[in-house]
C-alpha cells in the first residue's frame, strides 16, 4: 500500500511563500484562492517572541471529515490517501468547507481575475467546472500520477512531485511514501520529533510537522 | 501550546443556510406537534410544508451549481445531509397524502419524519467538525428543542389547545434548559460573544415571558397565548441565525512545539 503524505520541517520555512506562488502558478487558482499557504505566526510575549513559518493546507487526512459530510460523493478518498473533489459532482454547497478543521477549501461563484480583465494566461487556464463548486490541494495529483506511469518517484523526482514542494528554496517541504520505510518521509519522521496540526479530532491528517530532531535513541526505536 | 492566527467566522454559509434551521425548523417542530391536538384542518399541515419548503429553498439559493442540487442525495451512507434530504422527501410524501386522503395515520408517519428531518439538522451542525460551537454534543438537544418549541409556538397561533399549550410550555423549558447545557459546554470566546444576547432573549423573552403569558392567558386573556407563540419563535428564530452567521468561529491554527532551530 501507499500513503502520500507532506512533512513541513518547521525549523527550515523561512515564510518566503514560493510554495504559495508555485501552487497557484501550477493549478492556475484565482486571487484569494490558495491551495498552499503559508502561515507567519508570533508567539509568545516581548521579549520572549518567537516567529514561525507554518505551510497549510489541505492536509488530506485518513479520516477526511470533509469526505463523511460531501451529500454529492464529490469528495473522496483514493487508494493511495490522495483526497480528491470530483468537480462534475460537486453541487457547491460548502458543507465540506464548514466541516474542515484547517480551512483547506475555497469555492468561487463567479470567474476572478488578479487584475480584474483576464490576462491572456488566465485565459488559457480559465476552468468554468471549477466555478460553483468546492476546491482545495490535490497534492499536484496529476503530477504524481503522470510521474509514476514513467516509472517516476514522487517526492525524489521533481517530475512527479508537488509543484509546492519542488520549489521550496530552503527544502522544508517533502513528499512521499509514508508507507515505505525506506522513503524519504519515512526517514525523516524516524530522525526527527513531529506533530500534526489538530491531532486530537482524530482526522490522521496526512501533512507532519517537524519541530525538532530526535536524540539517537529515539531514532534506534523508531527504526525498529 | 501557542496559538496561531486567531480564530474567524466562517463565511461559507451565510443567511440562506441559516434560513434553513429556522424555517425548516419550525415547520418541521409545528408537524411533530400537530398530533398532539385534534387537529381538523389542512391549514397547520399546509403552513408547516410550506415553512419547510423555504428553507429548503433558501439553502438551494446558497448552493454554487444549483442544476445539479439531486446530487444532494448520492451520500446517504455518511451525509447527514443527504439524510436530511431523505426525511424532507418522506415528510412531503406523508404530509401530501395527509392533505389529499385525510388519515390520521398519514399525520402520524409525518410528524415522525418531521422529528427525522430536524434530527438530521442538528446532526449537520454536529458533523462540521471545523466549527467548534457546531460539533458540541449538545448542538443536537439544542436544535431539536428549539424546533420543538418554534413549532408548538406556532400551533399557540392557530390552535391553543389545552394539549397543545402543555406541549408547548415543555418545549419552552427543554429549550431553555438546553440552551443551558450547551452554553456551559460552549468554550469558544468569539463564539460565546456572539451567542450571549440571543442566549438571553431565548431564556427571557423565549422562555420566562411566553410561560407568563401562558399563565396570563389561562386566567384572563385568551389573547396572550399568541403572544408567547410569537415570542417563542423569534427568539429560536434569533438563536439559530446568530449560531450560523456570527458565532460560527473556526479554532484557527495551534502548535503543540514550536521548532528548536540552533543550539538546544
Amino acid at each position: 500500500m501507499t500513503r502520500w503524505v507532506m512533512i513541513a520541517d518547521l525549523r527550515r520555512c523561512v515564510g518566503c511563500q514560493t510554495c504559495t506562488a508555485a501552487c497557484k502558478h501550477t493549478n492556475a487558482t484565482p486571487p484569494e484562492v490558495q491551495w498552499r499557504r503559508v502561515l507567519d505566526m508570533e508567539v509568545g510575549e516581548y521579549p520572549a517572541v518567537k516567529r514561525v513559518f507554518v505551510p497549510v493546507g489541505c492536509m488530506h487526512c485518513a479520516d477526511p471529515p470533509c469526505m463523511h459530510v460531501c451529500p454529492s460523493t464529490a469528495t473522496r478518498k483514493r487508494a493511495d490517501g490522495i483526497v480528491t473533489i470530483d468537480y462534475d459532482l460537486c453541487i457547491g454547497c460548502s458543507y465540506c468547507a464548514v466541516a474542515c478543521p484547517y480551512q483547506a477549501r475555497y469555492k468561487t461563484d463567479v470567474a476572478q481575475f488578479a487584475y480584474g480583465e483576464a490576462m491572456p494566461n488566465e485565459v488559457a487556464r480559465h476552468d468554468e467546472k471549477r466555478l460553483g463548486v468546492a476546491t482545495k490541494c490535490t497534492f499536484c495529483a496529476d503530477r504524481v500520477d503522470a510521474g509514476l506511469a514513467k516509472g517516476l518517484k514522487p517526492g525524489v523526482d521533481h517530475e512527479a512531485t508537488p509543484a509546492c514542494v519542488n520549489s521550496c528554496i530552503a527544502q522544508a517541504l517533502h513528499f512521499g511514501d509514508i508507507e515505505d520505510k525506506e522513503s524519504n518521509v519515512s526517514q525523516l519522521l524516524a530522525e526527527n520529533q513531529f506533530f500534526r496540526m489538530h491531532e486530537e479530532l482524530g482526522t490522521e491528517p496526512g501533512f507532519y510537522y517537524l519541530w525538532d530532531r530526535k536524540d539517537e535513541k529515539g531514532v534506534t526505536e523508531a527504526r525498529s | 501550546m501557542s496559538f496561531g492566527p486567531r480564530p474567524w467566522q466562517q463565511t461559507s454559509w451565510d443567511w440562506r443556510a441559516a434560513g434553513n434551521f429556522m424555517l425548516g425548523g419550525t415547520g418541521a417542530g409545528l408537524l411533530f406537534a400537530l398530533p398532539f391536538i385534534q387537529n381538523h384542518s389542512p391549514f397547520p399541515v399546509i403552513l408547516a410544508l410550506l415553512l419547510i419548503g423555504g428553507g429548503l429553498g433558501s439553502v438551494w439559493l446558497e448552493i454554487g451549481r444549483k442544476l445539479r442540487a439531486i446530487h444532494v442525495f448520492f451520500n446517504p451512507y455518511t451525509s447527514w445531509m443527504t439524510r436530511e434530504s431523505f426525511a424532507a422527501l418522506l415528510l412531503f410524501g406523508f404530509g401530501i397524502s395527509f392533505l389529499i386522503l385525510d388519515q390520521t395515520e398519514l399525520q402520524y408517519l409525518a410528524a415522525v419524519a418531521a422529528l427525522a428531518f430536524v434530527y438530521c439538522q442538528a446532526r449537520i451542525l454536529r458533523a462540521a467538525k471545523g466549527i467548534p460551537a457546531w460539533r458540541a454534543p449538545q448542538v443536537v438537544a439544542l436544535v431539536l428543542t428549539t424546533s420543538l418549541a418554534e413549532g408548538a409556538g406556532a400551533l399557540m397561533l392557530m390552535q391553543p389547545e389545552i394539549l397543545a399549550t402543555s406541549l408547548f410550555a415543555g418545549a419552552v423549558i427543554a429549550r431553555a434548559l438546553a440552551w443551558s447545557g450547551y452554553w456551559a459546554a460552549l468554550k469558544q470566546p468569539g463564539s460565546r460573544s456572539a451567542l450571549e444576547t440571543a442566549g438571553k432573549a431565548l431564556v427571557q423573552a423565549g422562555t420566562l415571558a411566553p410561560l407568563a403569558l401562558v399563565v396570563l392567558g389561562a386566567v384572563y386573556l385568551p389573547q396572550a397565548v399568541a403572544l408567547a407563540g410569537i415570542a417563542a419563535i423569534l427568539t429560536g428564530w434569533r438563536l439559530k441565525y446568530v449560531l450560523v452567521t456570527r458565532a460560527a468561529f473556526n479554532q484557527g491554527f495551534a502548535l503543540p512545539q514550536l521548532p528548536v532551530r540552533g543550539a538546544r
